[in-house]
């Protein structure tokens, strides 16, 4: 791998090395402008990608960001006088900042879909442009920055345009691929594929879509301030148009917007194409030609360019060996700990009341979970097991009362401080992430789950591998979710859950629709993982399974606990049989 | 600022938001009903404009009479449109990308046919006006009006009210489930497709009566009448009409009141505010 690997970096090191040395080769100013556009456009649709393509919150409003900078630096070195280098960070705080403001107030809101955060940011831009417009700042006739000095380190002025485009350019795929790769990357794909799952898996969603909107902003304004130089001349029309958005998402979506090259090789693609009818005296037709690129884009490659092309690449160097093998079967639970429940409070549910408008959930639940001991959740449906769970995983807030995790309250906090307090949790139909590999769904919530004191002890990556081993699905580690069955997907629902390393696990219907075979293996399984020291709240449904597992059952009645206690004695209370069979049964 | 003035601007924007409501009713019942964002609707409409236009201008046919040609031709257009949706099972966002392309198309086309220039269609009846008080109603824009109110209630009656209209609803809604009850989603589909590509044709008719035809004019559209579809609320005939009178009279208002440049602020603040507020309507 590294024999691969060393070529392609000595292969991009020389690259920008002759990019850089170009304008001091005497090439004509017109080639310096021509790369220079180019560059402008790799930038843009580059620091798109990093909010839109990566977490999936579309942003029309681009050119807000855009024209944030570009005006930034009208004012500041147009008006006032500022130098023009002083005026690039300048511009990037302030787009940076714009977008913090709209994003506090936007990703608050979680009934906003996808669409509607792309028309909202496209209003934004509209409603800049009106204020830009209206006031001093521009007063509707445009600024001229042809008294703007651009230091001229690169020859000419165009030369100087020229390396700053560069650097920009350079630094907008440096930060893309440095995101996608750390630990913000993996929270926006998990937050693009399923937001709330992310979040009850530890991702801090708005925390991180607040990160990415402002690095996303903060390039596009120092574009912004660059490229006001480049034109000399700023008018709100030609700043604010619908272009700037319409390209950069086309760029993304050709060139493959879930990679961090994706934008760049679509935005060259596009500008080159686009350049070659302009100088042909064809604009119209150049226009026409990359709509219909774009039309047979869409329908014949919906995922872009990029991701099968490297798709390709990768597959070559996967077929190289050497890779490394992940350790089979080993199991090696930290302490062997406690047994059986040890009498400590671990979790404890007050007064735990939900009402939905006039539809009363919950009514007051009180129960104690005790450190190290499998409690089981039964009640009819509709009896208010699947909301407790809810509750305590953060999903839903509650009414009134408390819970109480290891002494702490956890009521009120969101799901991934929850999370990262130790509780994890499973979903009664499996949500995974739909877009990541079975390994990095797992690698995700041992990145983001759980105790921070136990992360050092291996890295994500082996913790992933060894509860794939776990439970048995080492094999499907590099298999996207919908090509597994149902057994397969509650697996790594499990996996997933176990990889966080939980105090408390939280598992919901787990066994609901497997076969006699895959109940067995789940109730050894779950046997396993409360031998590891893992307390274990389950609802279930299938009284074999609970009876095999339970120290103890709650049981629940329309959103009061009816009965808890051991499981045979609890399941022939009169009460208990009365709500599962009807009164009649029980007399 | 007189009375009159205030009135005369308030009929003048609740006669443009008849047309923001044309427009916004095909967009709406498609990205409603049929998950289909079909920005390529404002380029059709300036298609069916120019077409008026041209039919008008060089034969001298009457708007009518265009309209009886126009509109069938876009019902058939939409059906291709959507057998090519429906052939590459295009998603809500590709299907907004991909009629981008379309209306980038379409747009260069119209340059190529009648170049950028601004034309204006002087049809005998552009200048009539009804006199009511002291207050002028021009005829065009109060026919244009007319017309989106009868398609709104038309639209809102054939969903309610109609066994065809309620199966489309509840394939919308969930098409597996609604197709286990023997609605032949696909079918309806396209019949719904077809009806929003002809309500550009209709509302390309008005555009070609009441406004200044250029292709750069299709894109200056295209974020108010958005802002109108989401105000209304999806696949709701009633509420695009609605919202359409909303945003075309406070933007009138505002144009008289305050200054023309302003203009533009109000649909988005209104839709920003709203969009944040969530009522329970929208």
């Amino acid at each position: 791998m590294a024999l691969t690997r060393q070529p392609a970096r000595a292969a991009a090191v020389a690259a920008v090395t002759l990019l850089v040395a170009l304008p001091y080769s005497g090439v004509a100013d017109f080639y310096l402008s021509y790369l220079y556009v180019v560059f402008f456009w790799i930038a843009l649709a580059t620091s798109w990608g990093i909010l839109s393509g990566y977490s999936g919150y579309w942003s029309f409003g681009h050119a807000a960001f855009f024209g944030a900078g570009v005006y930034t630096t009208a004012t500041l070195a147009g008006k006032w006088g500022v130098p023009f280098l002083l005026t690039v960070p300048a511009a990037a705080a302030i787009a940076a900042a714009l977008a913090l403001g709209i994003g506090l107030v936007v990703f608050r809101i979680k009934t906003l879909r996808a669409e509607f955060f792309a028309l909202l940011t496209l209003s934004v831009t509209f409603v800049l442009a009106a204020i830009i417009s209206n006031t001093p700042l521009d007063g509707g006739g445009g600024i001229y920055l042809s008294n703007v000095s651009v230091p001229q380190f690169g020859t000419t002025v165009p030369g100087a345009i020229y390396l700053l485009g560069l650097a920009l350019a350079l630094a907008a795929l440096a930060v893309s691929r440095r995101v996608l790769r750390s630990r913000l990357g993996a929270g926006l794909l998990a937050i693009h594929d399923d937001e709330d799952v992310a979040e009850v898996k530890g991702v801090p969603t708005l925390h991180y879509k607040l990160i990415a909107f402002a690095i996303s902003s903060a390039i596009a304004g120092a574009a912004g301030a660059i490229q006001a130089a480049y034109v000399g001349y700023v008018t709100v029309g030609e700043t604010f148009s619908i272009t700037v958005p319409l390209y950069v998402v086309l760029m993304s979506i050709l060139g493959g917007a879930r990679h961090w090259a994706g934008p760049a090789i679509g935005a060259t693609l596009i500008t080159v194409a686009l350049s070659i009818f302009v100088g042909g005296g064809h604009a119209e037709l150049g226009r026409a030609g990359v709509a219909l690129a774009l039309v047979v884009v869409i329908l014949v490659l919906p995922r872009g360019i990029a991701p099968s092309l490297l798709g390709r690449l990768v597959r070559r160097k996967h077929a190289a060996p050497g890779a490394a093998q992940a350790p089979r079967n080993v199991l090696v639970m930290k302490s062997p700990a406690v047994q059986t429940a040890t009498g400590r409070p671990l979790l404890i549910c007050r007064g735990v009341t939900k009402s939905f408008g006039g539809i009363r959930a919950l009514q007051g639940v009180h129960l104690q979970v005790d450190e190290g001991e499998i409690l089981a959740l039964v009640g009819p449906n509709g009896s208010g097991k699947s909301t407790l769970i809810n509750m305590i995983s953060g999903h839903f807030s509650l009414t009134s009362g408390s819970i109480h995790l290891a002494g702490a309250a956890i009521d009120g906090l969101a799901p991934h401080e929850i999370a990262r307090r130790g509780i994890a949790r499973t979903y009664q139909i499996p949500r995974l992430f739909d877009h990541l590999t079975v390994l990095e769904n797992v690698r995700l919530c041992a990145f983001f789950g759980g105790a921070r004191e136990t992360a050092g002890e291996s890295s994500p990556d082996e913790l992933a591998r060894r509860w794939l081993a776990f439970t048995g699905l080492e094999a499907k580690a590099d298999a996207l979710p919908p090509t597994l069955n149902l057994h397969e997907r509650k697996f790594v629902e499990f996996a997933r859950a176990l990889a966080a390393r939980p105090r408390l696990l939280l598992l919901d219907e787990v066994l609901c629709g497997l076969t006699p075979t895959e109940v067995d293996q789940a109730i050894a399984m779950i046997r396993k993982i409360r031998a590891g020291g893992t307390t274990i709240v389950f609802v279930e449904h299938l009284m074999r399974a609970v009876v095999a597992l339970a120290d103890r059952i709650a049981v629940l009645d329309q959103g009061m606990l009816l009965a808890l206690g051991p499981p045979r004695e609890t399941m022939q209370d009169p009460r208990v049989v009365g709500a599962y069979l009807g009164t009649a049964h029980a007399a | 600022m007189s009375l009159t003035l205030l009135a005369q601007s308030a009929i003048g924007g609740l006669l443009l938001g008849g047309i923001y409501g044309l427009l916004a009713l095909g967009l709406s019942l498609s990205w409603g009903l049929l998950r289909l964002m079909n920005l390529s609707h404002f380029a059709l409409a300036f298609l069916g404009a120019y077409l008026t236009y041209q039919l008008g201008t060089q034969f001298g046919i009457a708007p009518w009479l265009s309209a009886l040609v126009v509109v069938p031709a876009f019902f058939v257009a939409g059906l291709a449109l959507h057998a090519l949706f429906v052939r590459f099972q295009v998603s809500e966002f590709a299907s907004m990308l991909v009629t981008f392309g379309i209306t980038i198309l379409i747009e260069s086309l119209i340059q190529w046919i009648w170049s950028a220039d601004y034309r204006k269609f002087e049809s005998g009846y552009a200048q009539e006006s009804l006199r009511i008080g002291t207050v002028f109603v021009p005829v065009p824009e109060l026919a244009a009006f007319a017309c989106a109110a009868l398609l709104a209630v038309a639209a809102w009656a054939g969903l309610n009210r109609t066994l065809l209209g309620k199966a489309l609803r509840a394939a919308a809604y969930d098409g597996p489930v609604a197709a286990a009850f023997g609605i032949n989603a696909r079918r309806l589909s396209y019949l719904l497709a077809g009806l929003c590509a002809a309500s550009a044709g209709v509302a390309g008719v008005f555009i070609a009566l009441t406004s200044t035809l250029a292709p750069s004019q299709i894109e200056a559209w295209i974020g108010v009448v958005f802002a109108v579809v989401i105000i209304g609320g999806l696949a709701r005939p009633l509420g695009a009409l609605a919202a359409g009178c909303l945003i075309g009279v406070s933007e009138s208002v505002t144009m008289a009141a305050v200054n023309p440049a302003w203009a533009p602020l109000v649909a988005f603040s209104i839709l920003i505010v709203l969009l944040l507020w969530r009522p329970r309507w929208l």
